[in-house]
């Protein structure tokens, strides 16, 4: 046995004696959560395999089956588990499938957010002086207009100039792009705060003197140590981000009722709710609860655990 | 010529209350594989000296005058690009803290094989043994997991032999070392400055020591600077200064070495503090602290109140104080008349 592999733990030896791992043990709310969360995940991701039908395919919608309650409920078919809504589509595939878009344009936004973010807080936060101001001016901007009003805005004039037939089939680029250049502000300040923390150590000092290039000291020795935050944050805007779009698809400017997320689905169900067809809108409405309610727990435990006097979003 | 050749260097700050000199008439040499002190207070401008020599002082400073010449090349005004060629490759730096220097997110063969690649068109292998080598010279048992791990699983002693080994990396023809001990343990204090010793008379490196430590000067380097208040007042070989002491200050500071002390009573000290950079008393920064300022007559000397002591040589020293050049001049004199 040679000495360097009986001296070094192993990657999940290192993981099992961590302090995250010691803690996420010992916090009930967490574990339950991240079930939850990944439950979630996974059922949205099997979507196309666990649906008893294709909600996308007009062929196997029956439009006579419409308005069918959940199986609890008398008059329901057992064909339709969750019962079916207004045009006969079964609610618990559109579920599925509305919880997978959600998730991809809530993660996509995230992504894209935490890219700009990043991007322009370490730029602001390590070169200073100009650049950080208009950077930061820039941010503040951005943050006056509300998420949804610049969704609405972009969204509106998008349908206008090309048309609602585009704004379908390019719904979820455009949700991904309109949300995550709304948020990153959220990242930028964030992310900056932390760098100019950092900057001031001697280990960039360190960088410097042995002739690192500025990108690189700021991408492989300063971003690593912002990072605990920017995780922190990233459960937080994704939460956001599936909620601005629920609202935003509520609003009508989402994703289109043929291609439904879960905030589609609630508005489409919305009509009904007076004539007593209730489950078309609660059902996914409950789920987009417990969706964002498992990440919000789980970035409540991840900020305590990673940095306790962080921002709370 | 000289390999590092620093003349009237003037180091400022831009700051709102208005510019602050941190750096004035700083001139000294340095030759191939010498080793030279600059010791000094806190807040003497130690630390910027050192980081002026590449060029990285933070901002609001700036260079703003004099010249540092390496090899030929004036450093202050070279560009970033040529600039970075040297760091690290040509003259690198320890700092004081070793805990802090290294960053914690990077495994120590990480940072080593960055330094590395950034000067050098390597393989990761070639890269990895020359950190290996480096790792042995400055005697870290088990090099090869010691590569592996992060700075949180070494000791501070280990970590600073870490990074005289980055130091030493690139066999550079200067190392700048801003108090490389003062954060570490007293019984490794003396190990690892041996050591740094050691290997900078092995692979012939100069040395720029910066400390307060004057027993560590005396014993490493063969020539000193001392600093006040941004200036150099004396300056010479280490011997001379350490057992002949000239400027008052200089006095002072070996005066208030523990060893100097009577046992039973206090310790010498020099009275007062360094002035502000900001607010420097007039003439002689030194002179509402020295106790030379009176002359035999028992009235103080004017000029140590109203004007900026200029060099003179007393020995193969090099001097800024009133009171030193009084007493050449009286002696010259009473040369003459004899």
């Amino acid at each position: 046995m040679n000495a360097s592999s009986s001296a070094l733990p192993s990657r999940w030896e290192r993981f099992r004696d961590s302090y995250l791992f010691y803690s996420f043990k010992r916090d009930m709310v967490a574990q339950v959560s991240l079930v939850v969360f990944i439950a979630l995940v996974a059922v949205a991701v099997l979507a196309p395999w666990l649906s008893p039908m294709n909600p996308y395919d007009l062929a196997q919608i029956d439009i006579l089956a419409s308005e069918l309650p959940p199986f609890w409920v008398e008059g329901s078919d057992a064909q339709y588990l969750l019962g079916t809504d207004a045009q006969g589509r079964d609610m618990l595939s559109t579920i599925l499938y509305g919880a997978r878009v959600s998730l991809i344009i809530g993660f996509g936004a995230v992504a894209l957010q935490a890219l700009i973010g990043v991007c322009f807080g370490l730029l602001a936060g390590y070169l200073g002086g100009r650049i950080d101001a208009f950077l930061m001016r820039l941010a503040d901007i951005q943050l006056s207009f509300s998420t949804l009003m610049v969704a609405i805005i972009v969204g509106a004039l998008v349908k206008a100039i090309f048309g609602g037939e585009t704004f379908s089939a390019y719904a979820v680029p455009l949700l991904v792009l309109i949300i995550g250049l709304a948020e990153w502000p959220q990242y930028a300040r964030t992310v900056r705060a932390s760098v100019l923390a950092e900057k001031n150590k001697e280990y960039v000092d360190a960088a410097r003197v042995m002739g690192l290039r500025s990108k690189r000291i700021m991408f492989r020795h300063v971003l690593p140590n912002t990072l605990s935050p920017i995780f922190v944050i990233s459960t937080v805007q994704i939460a956001n981000a599936i909620i601005s779009e629920a609202a935003l698809s509520f609003l009508g400017l989402g994703m289109p009722e043929t291609h439904p997320s879960l905030g589609s689905l609630i508005k489409s169900g919305f009509d009904y709710i007076q004539s007593g067809s209730w489950w078309i809108t609660l059902i996914p409405g409950a789920l987009l609860v417990v969706l964002v309610l498992s990440i919000n727990l789980l970035g409540d435990w991840l900020r305590d655990v990673m940095n306790p006097r962080l921002y709370k979003g | 010529m000289a390999l590092l050749e620093v003349t009237n260097l003037d180091v400022r700050f831009g700051l709102r209350q208005g510019e602050v000199r941190a750096l004035r008439d700083v001139n000294f040499t340095l030759e191939r594989s010498e080793r030279l002190g600059i010791v000094g207070e806190s807040g003497a401008g130690k630390s910027v000296a050192a980081f002026s020599l590449l060029n990285l002082i933070a901002k609001p400073g700036f260079i703003a005058g004099g010249s540092i010449n390496f090899e030929g090349k004036t450093l202050n005004t070279m560009s970033e690009r040529g600039l970075r060629k040297v760091r690290g490759n040509r003259i690198s730096m320890i700092f004081q803290d070793p805990m802090m220097t290294l960053n914690p997110v990077l495994s120590i063969g990480e940072q080593m094989v960055e330094c590395l690649k950034a000067h050098r068109r390597i393989s990761g292998k070639e890269a990895r043994a020359i950190c290996l080598d480096k790792l042995r010279q400055v005697q870290i048992p088990s090099p090869e997991t010691r590569l592996d791990q992060y700075p949180h699983e070494l000791s501070g002693g280990m970590r600073q032999r870490v990074i005289i080994a980055i130091a030493l990396l690139l066999d550079p023809d200067i190392i700048i070392a801003d108090e490389p001990t003062t954060a570490l343990d007293v019984t490794i204090q003396a190990e690892i400055m041996a050591l740094l010793l050691e290997l900078c008379e092995q692979h012939n490196v100069g040395l720029i020591l910066i400390t307060h430590d004057l027993g560590v000067v005396s014993q490493v380097t063969q020539r000193m600077l001392v600093m006040y208040a941004g200036r150099v007042i004396e300056q010479g070989p280490t011997r001379e200064i350490i057992n002949d002491p000239q400027h008052p200050y200089t006095q002072g500071l070996i005066n208030a070495l523990p060893q100097m002390a009577t046992p039973g009573e206090k310790l010498n000290q020099i009275r007062g503090s360094m002035p502000s950079l900001s607010n420097l008393p007039s003439g002689c920064a030194f002179h509402p602290r020295c106790n030379f300022i009176n002359r035999a007559d028992g009235k103080p000397r004017p000029a140590c109140t109203e004007q900026v002591p200029g060099f003179v040589e007393s020995g193969n020293c090099r001097v800024a104080c009133h009171m030193v050049a009084e007493m050449i001049e009286d002696r010259r004199l009473k040369e003459e008349t004899s």
